[in-house]
């Protein structure tokens, strides 16, 4: 049976390759994936490094991976703070404010993401008024259908300083708290917050002494028929990323949702009862048991917004799909290279993803319970 | 005595490093009532469970009505289909109706017709004394009732060989009586079988042999008399001053 | 000797019950409530004088070409809408025929709400009708060419009707392919089992758009000379792959569901493989699961929308597709367009998912009956 299986899997496999053979000499396609160093010879309007058309293929590749990556993860940034807020209001005792959260989940996560992101972009964005009629907050930041202008903040000598005192900071919070749940072991509650607050105030305060301020701002103005300074949003992106993170809240607070609602009321009773207070019971019964059932579907949720990313080709985003498996192909044509690459990265993203998930979930499995 | 219709020679079985079941030598006459005790744990589930192979064997041999039982197909078919099985969780097919549970063997391995397989069944539910309960889902009725379902699902093969294990464990007091005094009227028809069971009362009444288990073995078998009036291992002893 | 005479019941405290008792528990309970409340109140009226302001108030309701939507202060442009409606639901299906598209639809209809009803009989013959005669029928009534039907070409096709032919299509063939699957991944041969795990973690470790690419670019590719199919076909191809692996991860959560005591007392019964698997197993696992079934199709049907990448013009492509006509072209044409696709979208994915929630109910108090 299982020979069987092999045997008639690979003689489709010894048949497609002949086919896809046979087809790409007659269309005069060339195979391998040397056209990775050829030269691109278009131009990409979001890079995040250096590119021009001089550049290879390959470099085209990385620009739009880096692209992807980059409205993912702001996407799954905005996505959480945005559903877990969501959910929480789900719950909340105030039937208003339970009710409006219900509203904005039932609107969101019922109307195609694809269709969100072309009204965001076509409908809302593309329709703003042109550069010289630009929506201008304080003169530095401008809203235009080029997209947003915002000031950029440029580092002058001496900003060493100010990165020594964030490490200095972030050393110590991970420093305060390892101690204080070392300390917690022994019953002693060591305090976390305030004496991180005077660290950092006095790091940045000796950085501020030694080097002065070496900021400065470069405030965009209106040149002509476009901005000149400060560094420009797309409105591929902002379209992008609000799509994204309005869509995928709505699932994340669904997910928070039934994540708190799990943990019976039982267990909140029990916490009571042995005199935990409600904020204690909070982040000691509740929160710890919600995050077992929350985390596994929100990283799939991750994954998601990752892979949906990829609707950037409907309006040009220039992410991995649009520049790569979109353009690239059109120029090349080696289809089945071009789509095993992009499939191929994808693939790692998720497995990679589902991996570290794996191995989270093993760490925080309710011994003697198989989830 | 006659031939045996089971005989089970030096078996041994793992669950991976685990040797649950130890040198097993064991011959079942046809129409003998075996009752199988002892702790848990201590093998005696998994011993009739290979009887039907629903685990397998690693050592030894396993002759049930002269076929043996090794990985071939067909042979497991046959032997299947002469033994009769009822669980401790009765494992009734929720989706199916009580007659739907019942003629499900008979339809769709023996491959009756439908009338002839109802007609059976309604005889078997009518002998395990639920003639009403036909139509209904195993869900609407009590454990008791769902087990004397499970009997007759059994019985509907036609089985020359009945299994029983721990058939009264998952029941409340009141139905254990309903189950047992089922379980009696087939001893008395002279149906073999073997029992695994914690029922003393339903052992000394029926069973031709008890036999008690431990550590994977069998450790000492005799007549039911015998058995629990002068019992020869110390084991056994202890065992059965601490349930009887 | 004393009788025992009860106390009265009195009636609650005035402010604990009626609207008032309501209102202080739901909304005011504390100082923060309130400031929520207000909150939510000048959020909810905002948003509300926004979208009847556009809605209704600022809107143009009749007209026949673009002159109607170019107010000063212009809001939704309805006779949008209203001109291009045939398009929107058929396409370019010849006016003449599209009877035949509303047959496929109340044909469809009849078909399927006796089905989704728990309560309703005939569930056999109900499927009989939904995947064996449905589909034929459907199939030759849209396509035609035989029968006396004038032949309608897929290209003509369009609007919700190549929406519901992609998502109805995906589903039906999605089912199957992946109850296969979800066995295959439980399966005890090691060859097949590694198959199905591939197949079903590939599709869904990749977006469905490069799914599509690759079944409209490289399928051709993988077919020999002069073999080719209906860019339609392609996508719907595509479609089913990619929701089978979803198919199948669902249905597996409900094969896993299914005690080990089922099987084991149908290996008792003497029932083969196959027959415990479709007798005892399925049955089980797939009822336990139709809510998850119902929420994959929900997925499937927002993502048909993504054939219009393609080239195919389901109802979000032909919105798109008439946004470039020039006599229609008014600054609020788009949103008019999105909103009217989003809404008839929306309507469906939010009857499903209410459906599924439904079911889930009605399952769990079907489980506690039993």
């Amino acid at each position: 049976m299982q020979a069987a299986v092999l045997g008639a899997l690979l003689l489709a496999m010894v048949w497609l390759v002949a086919n896809v053979q046979s087809n790409l000499e007659r269309q005069n396609i060339n195979s391998g994936f040397g056209f990775l160093s050829e030269r691109a010879g278009f131009g990409i309007n979001q890079t995040l490094i250096d590119y021009t058309e001089d550049s290879s293929f390959g470099r085209v590749l990385t620009v739009g991976l880096l692209n992807t990556l980059l409205v993912s993860v702001l996407g799954v940034f905005f996505a959480t703070v945005l559903g877990f807020s969501l959910g929480v209001a789900r719950l909340s005792s105030n039937w208003l404010i339970n009710k409006t959260a219900m509203v904005y989940v039932e609107i969101f996560r019922n109307v195609p993401l694809l269709l969100q992101i072309m009204f965001w972009y076509f409908g809302v964005l593309r329709n703003l008024p042109t550069p010289r009629q630009a929506v201008s907050f304080g003169d530095a930041m401008f809203l235009s259908n080029r997209g947003i202008v915002v000031p950029a903040i440029e580092a002058g000598s001496g900003a060493g300083w100010y990165a020594a005192a964030l490490a200095i900071g972030l050393a110590a919070f991970i420093w305060l708290r390892r101690r204080a749940r070392l300390a917690l072991a022994d019953g002693t509650m060591m305090p976390i917050w305030r004496p991180l607050l005077m660290v950092t105030v006095a790091s940045f305060g000796v950085a501020a002494l030694l080097a002065g301020v070496p900021f400065s701002l470069d405030v965009p103005a209106l040149k002509g028929f476009n901005f000149r300074g400060g560094i420009t949003v797309i409105p591929e992106f902002v379209a992008l990323l609000l799509a994204l993170s309005l869509y995928t809240a709505a699932f994340i607070a669904e997910i928070v949702r039934a994540g708190i609602q799990s943990v019976s009321k039982g267990q909140r009773e029990a916490a009571a009862a042995l005199g935990l207070p409600d904020k204690t019971a909070l982040s000691l019964v509740v929160i710890p048991q919600a995050l077992r059932v929350i985390i596994p579907p929100l990283t799939s949720q991750y994954l998601n917004l990752t892979k949906n990313s990829s609707l950037a080709v409907a309006i040009a985003y220039p992410d991995i799909v649009s520049v790569f498996a979109g353009t690239t192909l059109t120029q090349v044509g080696q289809a089945v290279e071009i789509i095993f690459i992009t499939m191929m990265i994808y693939l790692s993203l998720s497995l990679l993803t589902s991996y570290a998930m794996n191995r989270y979930n093993a760490r925080i499995a309710l011994v003697g319970q198989d989830a | 005595m006659s031939d045996p219709v089971i005989r089970i020679n030096k078996m041994n079985k793992w669950f991976g490093n685990f040797h649950v079941l130890r040198d097993i030598n064991l011959n079942v006459a046809a129409g003998e009532k075996i009752v199988i005790c002892g702790p848990s744990g201590s093998g005696k589930s998994t011993l009739i469970r290979c009887i039907n192979r629903l685990e397998a064997h690693q050592e030894g041999e396993i002759e049930v009505e002269g076929i043996t039982l090794d990985g071939s197909l067909k042979n497991l078919e046959d032997i299947r289909s002469n033994v009769g099985m009822v669980f401790q969780q009765f494992n009734l097919f929720p989706h199916m109706t009580v007659l739907e549970n019942c003629t499900l063997s008979p339809i769709w391995v023996q491959q009756k017709p439908k009338a002839e397989a109802e007609k059976l069944a309604r005889e078997l539910l009518a002998r395990v004394r639920i003639p009403d309960q036909a139509d209904k889902y195993p869900g609407q009725l009590s454990g008791g009732q769902q087990q004397r379902v499970a009997i007759a699902r059994a019985l509907c093969m036609n089985p020359r060989i009945m299994l029983f294990d721990e058939p009264t464990s998952a029941l409340d007091p009141e139905m254990i009586k309903e189950v047992l005094d089922v379980m009696v009227e087939l001893a008395e028809e002279g149906m073999t079988m073997l029992c695994v069971t914690h029922e003393m009362g339903f052992a000394r009444q029926v069973a031709d042999r008890v036999i008690f288990m431990d550590e994977g073995e069998i450790v000492e078998e005799n007549a039911p008399e015998a058995f629990f009036s002068n019992p020869e291992n110390e084991r056994t002893q202890l065992f059965l001053s601490q349930v009887l | 000797m004393t009788g025992f005479t009860p106390t009265p019941a009195r009636p609650a405290p005035a402010n604990t019950v009626g609207f008032v008792g309501w209102a202080r528990e739901n909304l005011f309970a504390t100082k923060l409530d309130s400031l929520l409340t207000v909150l939510a109140i000048t959020l909810i009226l905002y948003v509300m004088k926004v979208v009847f302001g556009w809605a209704v108030i600022d809107a143009s309701f009749s007209g026949s070409d673009r002159t109607a939507c170019l107010k000063d202060v212009q809001g939704a442009c309805w006779p949008f809408i209203e001109a291009k409606f045939g398009q929107f639901i058929y396409g370019r299906y010849p006016d003449a025929e599209r009877w035949r598209v509303d047959l496929v639809f109340a044909a469809g209809l009849i078909g399927l709400v006796p089905m989704l009803m728990p309560n309703v009989g005939h569930k056999r013959a109900n499927m009989i009708f939904l995947l064996g005669f449905y589909p034929v029928f459907a199939f030759i009534m849209l396509t035609g060419g035989v029968l006396g039907l004038a032949a309608v070409d897929t290209t003509d096709w369009g609007g919700l009707l190549v929406t519901l032919v992609v998502a109805v299509t995906g589903i039906v063939a999605s089912l199957p392919l992946g109850i296969l699957l979800a066995l295959g991944r439980r399966s005890d041969l090691p060859i097949v089992r590694a198959l199905c795990i591939g197949f079903i973690e590939i599709f869904r470790g990749v977006p469905l758009i490069t799914v599509l690419f690759m079944a409209s670019v490289m399928l051709p590719l993988f077919l020999p000379d002069g073999v080719n199919f209906d860019k339609l076909v392609r996508c719907l191809i595509g479609v089913a792959l990619f929701s089978s692996a979803y198919m199948a991860e669902v249905v597996r959560g409900g094969l896993q569901a299914i005690p080990k005591g089922q099987y084991e007392a149908a290996a008792a019964l003497g029932l083969s493989y196959w027959k415990t698997t479709r007798l005892i197993i399925l049955p089980q696992a797939l009822k336990l699961v139709i809510p998850g079934i119902v929420n994959t199709f929900i997925g499937l049907f927002k993502d048909t929308t993504l054939v219009l990448i393609v080239g195919l013009f389901d109802l979000l492509g032909i919105v798109q597709l008439h946004f470039t006509d020039a006599s229609w072209a008014t600054p609020e044409t788009h949103i008019t367009g999105y909103v009217f696709a989003g809404a008839v979208f929306w309507l469906f994915c939010f009857a499903m998912s209410r459906y599924s929630i439904f079911m889930e109910n009605h399952l769990s108090t079907d489980r506690n009956g039993s």
